[in-house]
């Protein structure tokens, strides 16, 4: 056994905040309990001493590309699942355009295979809705199921079309998988390459109005009411979107949605250069703020950050989106969108809580059981009998990003040189120890 | 005072800085006007005697760089010139690739210009030389907004309290931002207008007013300056043609009425005629459509002499 001693415990999905014992045998949870390891106890098993440390579950992070299989310069599955690790993210949901697409069950059974070898985070593949996500002809959604997919998703290629999309949805509802959306309305984004605003007009940048994001969350909440199908609002980035969705759940849509840490931290002024509250200043017309949905306002930012407190964005997912220097060094309209997070997440929004922006354990539920819950995953808790995928957090260690040292092949954050707080310590996945910081 | 060593933007030099340009500008035009009329005027080849000023143009232009290559040659710098196509970088050199190229080649300033918004400071991060932005985008066209402020700086003095309309296709215009910093830094109020399809969201924040109309953009204004109508904006769908922006915004006889009668008219060309501007308004007496450009190669002298550190004898 392994004994998580007196360790600050922070397990949303049972309540939990308070100082308590974890015990982990083998593969699974077997109690969480008050009582600090007795002297037996550390005699006959492995007695971790967590005092002064937070103990929480792993996080669940809906929304990574690995872009293996294809792009293995720029990430591999294991060095994206190690990264994540790193960052106390103990399940991936590794998004399906890669090349090939994940359309079919031999992708899917080889990511998730990929995932099982390198023993680092579980890595759970998401398959595409459509025939190589060209939005057309349904992918074959029952294969993919079997296969180990998670949900469907064309993330990245909006699906124009509706009456696709309405097919989609019935189809899926059938198979009982989420249908996960980026919604963008392509011919309102129109060649945006920044959120469209007085930043945007300042650097001569085509913007892309909130309200492209906005008609397309409205069009597919409209028809997961009309199906009854499950859907999941990818990366929501506008006040407008989260007014919608605020109001699908109080007609009781089947909705769930995510945020991720660039979109609760950064506004589109982190394209300027301007430093946000929790940064330095950077270079006018950085690549690494051009990400899709674009950064927003600072109204947006808060409207995203006012949901998450109160549940109506669910989950916190990254959108790591590895991208080589290569690609990122050149003009800014034709960088390509996207930025890493696996290693920052944590840490970001720890910040939040620390601004007084969101409640700590509503923080780390948006972390844990929140996107769990999204895909009815049986992890991010740390009930009895559950998966031992646990980590061990020095919420009060500072440390400065650099992007150099992280185990993600790619180093493309927005977030280079900021001061954060919150590391992560140990990280264990079905009981096995799969990443060790050592003291600073 | 200290000028910048690259001019990416006029949004970030103060006034002292562009008033300094101006005013060695102004030196360079008048010389440069004696020596036409046949008058000994002093020879200024001697200020950048073997330096090397390369134009970069990644879109087509005729006026800006021969403008640019005047001025160079005019202060006996050595001109090297290359007009390219913009690349993305999955086709062909990255443009990191293609200016460090000729930074080793040994120039020492490069004068781009760049379809994408930004693209001149990319280049200043990765070469030696001086870079001197001649039109990035929708961002910024440094020079033309100087030079516009050259001629209307002759005729007036000063622009503090003046009122300068800029109408047209403000969202697609590097003309209309360089100009909104440059002529709001030097004291004059700048309004912007055109259908709400060619307005940039924000761009109050730029610091300048929105007139809804024509009428509104036009009373009591002290100049108005009238911007390119490109076709692609009826492609896509921003305008529905070149007769319907004519009657709404178009500068002719019928609008001039609206300006009081000294005021001055500006366009920084090519000119559509009979579109953005009519023919006899464009030729007309209030016109500055060609001091404009014999400011442009007084305008961009300086800049090279400032940037390259020329030491410039009274």
């Amino acid at each position: 056994m392994i004994i998580l001693d007196s360790g600050r415990v922070i397990d949303p999905a049972n309540r939990i905040d308070g100082t308590r014992t974890v015990l982990i045998d083998g593969e699974k949870i077997v109690a969480v309990r008050e009582q600090a390891a007795t002297p037996a106890e550390k005699l006959v098993h492995t007695v971790i001493d967590c005092r002064g440390r937070w103990v929480l579950p792993g996080l669940v992070d809906l929304h990574v590309h690995l872009r293996e299989p294809g792009e293995e310069g720029k990430e591999t599955i294991a060095s994206g699942a190690r990264a994540a690790a790193a960052g106390g993210i103990t399940t991936v949901i590794a998004m399906p355009n890669t090349r090939p697409v994940c359309d079919s069950a031999a992708v899917a059974r080889f990511v998730a295979g990929r995932g099982r070898d390198a023993g680092f985070a579980r890595v759970l593949p998401a398959g595409a809705i459509t025939r190589g996500s060209d939005g057309e002809q349904l992918a074959d959604m029952a294969e993919l199921k079997e296969a180990g997919c998670v949900c469907v998703t064309d993330d990245g290629r909006p699906l124009m079309a509706a009456g696709v999309m309405r097919r989609a949805l019935e189809y899926a509802r059938d198979l009982m998988l989420p249908v996960m959306v980026h919604a963008e309305d392509l011919s309102l984004s129109g060649g945006g390459a920044m959120n469209e605003g007085p930043v945007a007009t300042r650097l001569g940048l085509p913007g892309a109005p909130a309200a492209a994001e906005v008609a397309m969350v409205q069009r597919d909440l409209l028809l997961a009411e009309m199906t009854g199908a499950h859907l999941h609002v990818a990366h929501v980035s506008a006040a407008g979107s989260v007014r919608a969705i605020r109001e699908a759940k109080a007609r009781g849509v089947r909705v769930t949605a995510e945020a991720t840490p660039h979109h609760f931290t950064l506004t589109d002024e982190a394209v300027a250069g301007v430093p946000a509250a929790l940064g330095p200043a950077g270079e006018p017309y950085d690549t690494n703020a051009k990400m899709n949905p674009p950064l927003r306002s600072e109204s947006d930012r808060q409207a995203v950050v006012g949901a998450l407190a109160d549940g109506i964005i669910d989950a916190i997912a990254t959108d790591h989106a590895p991208h080589g220097p290569l690609d990122k060094q050149v003009e800014f309209a034709h960088a390509p969108n996207g930025v890493i997070g696996l290693e920052t997440s944590l840490s970001l929004a720890l910040a939040l809580v620390r601004a007084g922006e969101l409640p700590l354990l509503r923080a780390v539920e948006r972390l844990t059981v929140g996107p769990a819950r999204c895909f009815s995953l049986p992890y991010g808790t740390l009930a009895a009998d559950a998966p031992a995928d646990v980590i061990v957090l020095d919420a009060e260690r500072e440390w400065k990003v650099d992007p150099q040292r992280f185990h993600s092949r790619s180093r493309n954050s927005p977030f280079a040189g900021w001061t954060l707080r919150g590391k992560v310590t140990k990280t264990f996945v079905a009981g096995r120890l799969v990443h060790e910081e050592g003291p600073k | 005072m200290e000028f910048p060593r690259h001019l990416l933007e006029l949004e970030t030099l103060t006034r002292a800085q562009i008033e300094a340009l101006l005013t060695l500008a102004s030196r360079f035009k008048h010389e440069r006007a004696r020596a036409r009329g046949g008058d000994a005027a002093r020879d200024r080849r001697s200020l950048l005697p073997g330096r090397t000023v390369v134009t970069l143009f990644f879109e087509s232009s005729t006026r800006t760089r021969s403008s640019f290559e005047v001025a160079a040659r005019a202060l006996g710098a050595d001109v090297l010139s290359f007009q390219k196509e913009a690349s993305s970088v999955t086709k062909g050199e990255s443009l990191e690739d293609t200016v460090r190229n000729l930074d080793a080649i040994g120039a020492d300033a490069l004068v781009v210009r760049h379809p994408a918004a930004g693209a001149p400071r990319l280049v200043a991060r990765a070469v030696r030389a001086s870079v001197i932005n001649a039109g990035d985008g929708a961002h910024e066209h440094p020079t033309q907004g100087l030079l516009d402020a050259l001629s209307l700086r002759e005729r007036w003095g000063t622009l503090e309290g003046k009122t300068v309309a800029i109408v047209g296709d403000i969202a697609h215009s590097r003309v209309a931002r360089s100009n909104i910093h440059c002529l709001s830094k030097l004291g004059a109020r700048v309004r912007v207008g055109g259908p709400s399809t060619l307005i940039p969201a924000g761009v109050e924040k730029l610091g300048c007013t929105v007139a809804a109309s024509l009428a509104e953009a036009l009373t009591g204004a002290d100049a108005v300056m009238a911007l390119r109508i490109q076709n692609e904006r009826i492609a896509d769908a921003r305008l529905p043609g070149a007769r319907d922006y004519a009657r709404t915004w178009g500068i002719n006889a019928r609008s001039l009425a609206m300006l009081p009668r000294e005021a001055l008219v500006l366009h920084p060309g090519p000119v559509n005629r009979g579109v953005e501007m009519s023919s006899d308004v464009m030729e007309g007496p209030r016109s500055l459509v060609m001091d404009q450009v014999d400011s442009g190669v007084a305008v961009r002298m300086a800049t090279l002499a400032l940037c390259l550190r020329a030491e410039v004898p009274a």
